[in-house]
């Protein structure tokens, strides 16, 4: 009862600054509308006709997983920043485990990042992405799961890092190859072993393949998007969750206390 | 209440110790002070003290709870002001005092303030009113001074009820308003409910205060006391004294048992003597006389390490 207290008030409070930081809520939305709106839409009047399938809307649905994973991957590194403004300090003192305020902050940044996926689908309503009730739900629910995992890789990534500035400098790196090796804007069916090996290695490209599979389920399409069963890409999301979970809050807590 | 044992701390990649084999205690309801240059190991101690950095050696207890095996223990039975404030800018005051009243368990979580129990509305009201902020205290953190918002932590951090209060430089840039407000603030708690008091400071008058204080530098403890008898320990109180006929006052100081040095003037120390008892054995008519009391703060840098003075 307590520790789901701590989580729901440590989740709370990522909720309350996101609402209260408009400029953030705005930015937000700027760059799934660029990539979706011009990348997508400047591929599908190149490529869409050989390719037999809508562009815009492949790279709707990769920008929106994307956009979710993102941002709840970067707002469980924010507890660095935290860290530094001694925020976390008045968390960690309390007498409340580490997962717990691991979960809690993972929940928080679902709350930060879920809004974000809602914009970008009704954006999506908005330049025409075609929907159905069945893959509008099919869309949520996977959009928690997906951003979920945006936080548990967060947290790995979390533990293995020095410093905000560290976290500013080497989190592109981490993140802008699996961009491209998850198939966001680009299909990633028929790549040489090598990008495919490394492809298998991004946790992007399951967040990614799994709201596609749930959106494209039924359509005509599915056999040239989608690369995995959906059941396949969650039980792979699951199992790396807990090890990212239990491997990271470990790591980050031992570095934490024995500097 | 609190008991230190050897305890070493040597940080990775570190030369030295930060902490470097310190053992004191500190009794129930005391106010312990630990005074020492910026460097001298405070903040370490109190990290380690409050579980979140594990020292390389030695063992603590709090409240008779070991640091190592029943950290959770020791985490519910202290509170602690940090060196640099540790309040969420985002969120109002009420909002930041109730995120660690529901943290410690005390109340459970609910959506809102209006949503929790009235149990914990009533406390925030007299909170607020202790501090003086009831119209202020569902505004934001930002809005606040800096003085506000050290009382404000302070009031946070006591809502668990915690045996140890510790405070880390608490008024490292307050002004000296807001610092003396903080302590007659600090001084009413301490009347009203007995918490123990660990400070670190590098402010000699601030530690004076203290029932006991414990100088460190560079990790070690130099000395540690009452701040008299640490003064006492560490300069001794002595009188000037010069007569128009000093060889008859060198031979009466002499003939008196008083050990005395030359200088511009004699000079007597007192040896547990009063001022008063030693002026009146004297029967040479004297023309000047001088008692030097030391400060604490002379005694304080007698005891550091001339490098650290710098």
């Amino acid at each position: 009862m307590n520790a789901l207290s701590a989580i729901l008030v440590i989740a709370q409070r990522d909720f309350l600054k996101l609402l209260r930081d408009r400029t953030r809520i705005l930015s937000t939305f700027i760059f799934p509308f660029v990539f979706i709106g011009l990348l997508g839409g400047s591929l599908q009047a190149s490529l869409g006709s050989v390719i037999g399938y809508s562009f815009l809307t492949f790279t709707f649905v990769g920008v929106l997983a994307q956009t979710i994973f993102q941002s709840s991957a970067l707002g469980l590194i924010s507890l660095i920043e935290d860290r530094e403004n001694d925020f976390s300090q008045e968390i960690f003192i309390s007498p409340v485990s580490r997962y717990t305020i691991i979960f809690g902050k993972i929940l928080g940044e679902t709350l930060v990042a879920l809004p974000q996926g809602l914009g970008i689908i009704l954006f999506g309503f908005v330049i025409g992405v075609p929907f159905t009730v069945a893959s509008l739900i099919g869309l949520l629910l996977a959009a928690v799961v997906a951003t979920l995992f945006g936080g548990a890789f967060g947290v790995i990534v979390l533990a293995n890092l020095k410093s905000q500035r560290a976290a500013n400098q080497i989190f592109p790196f981490i993140l802008l190859p699996q961009f491209f090796l998850a198939g966001v804007f680009n299909p990633i069916v028929g790549l040489p072993w090598y990008l495919d090996l490394v492809s298998r290695l991004s946790p992007l490209r399951y967040a990614v393949d799994l709201l596609r599979g749930v959106y494209y389920a039924g359509r005509p399409e599915y056999d040239k998007v989608v690369l995995a069963d959906p059941l396949t890409n969650l039980a792979i999301m699951t199992v790396a969750f807990a090890a990212f979970l239990i491997v990271g809050t470990t790591l980050f807590v031992r570095s934490e206390r024995n500097r | 209440m609190i008991d230190v044992r050897d305890l070493v701390k040597r940080y990775r990649k570190s030369e030295r110790n930060a902490v470097d084999g310190v053992s004191f205690t500190v009794g129930a309801g005391e106010f312990f002070a630990l005074l020492g240059p910026n460097g001298a190991g405070k903040t370490t101690t109190i990290s380690i003290l409050t579980t979140t950095l594990t020292p390389t050696s030695g063992s603590a207890t709090i409240d008779g709870h070991d640091l190592r095996t029943e950290a959770s223990a020791v985490r519910r039975s202290v509170g602690i002001i940090f060196q640099r404030p540790s309040l969420d800018q985002n969120l109002t005051a009420e909002e930041n005092v109730r995120f660690h009243a529901v943290l410690y368990g005390l109340y459970p979580w609910r959506p809102s303030y209006a949503l929790m129990p009235s149990a914990y509305r009533r406390e925030l009201q007299a909170l607020a009113d202790v501090l003086g902020i009831a119209d202020d205290v569902h505004k934001p953190i930002r809005t606040f001074s800096g003085g506000m918002r050290r009382k404000l932590e302070i009031v946070r951090s006591l809502i668990h009820r915690p045996r140890v209060l510790f405070l880390d430089e608490p008024t490292s840039g307050l002004d000296v308003a807001s610092r003396r407000g903080l302590w007659e603030h600090l001084s009413r708690v301490r009347s009203e409910s007995g918490t123990t008091i660990f400070l670190t400071t590098h402010y000699i008058e601030e530690a004076e205060q203290a029932d006991r204080l414990c100088i460190v530098d560079r990790g070690k403890v130099v000395l540690n006391g009452t701040p008299g008898a640490v003064k006492a320990r560490l300069v001794q109180e002595y009188v000037l004294v010069d007569a128009p006929d000093r060889s008859a006052l060198r031979v009466e100081l002499t003939r008196l048992g008083l050990r005395f040095e030359e200088g511009v003037h004699l000079r007597v120390p007192l040896a547990g003597r009063t001022v008063h008892a030693l002026l009146q054995a004297i029967a040479t008519p004297l023309t000047f006389v001088e008692t030097h009391a030391p400060s604490l703060e002379d005694a304080y840098l007698a005891t550091i390490a001339p490098e650290s003075v710098s």
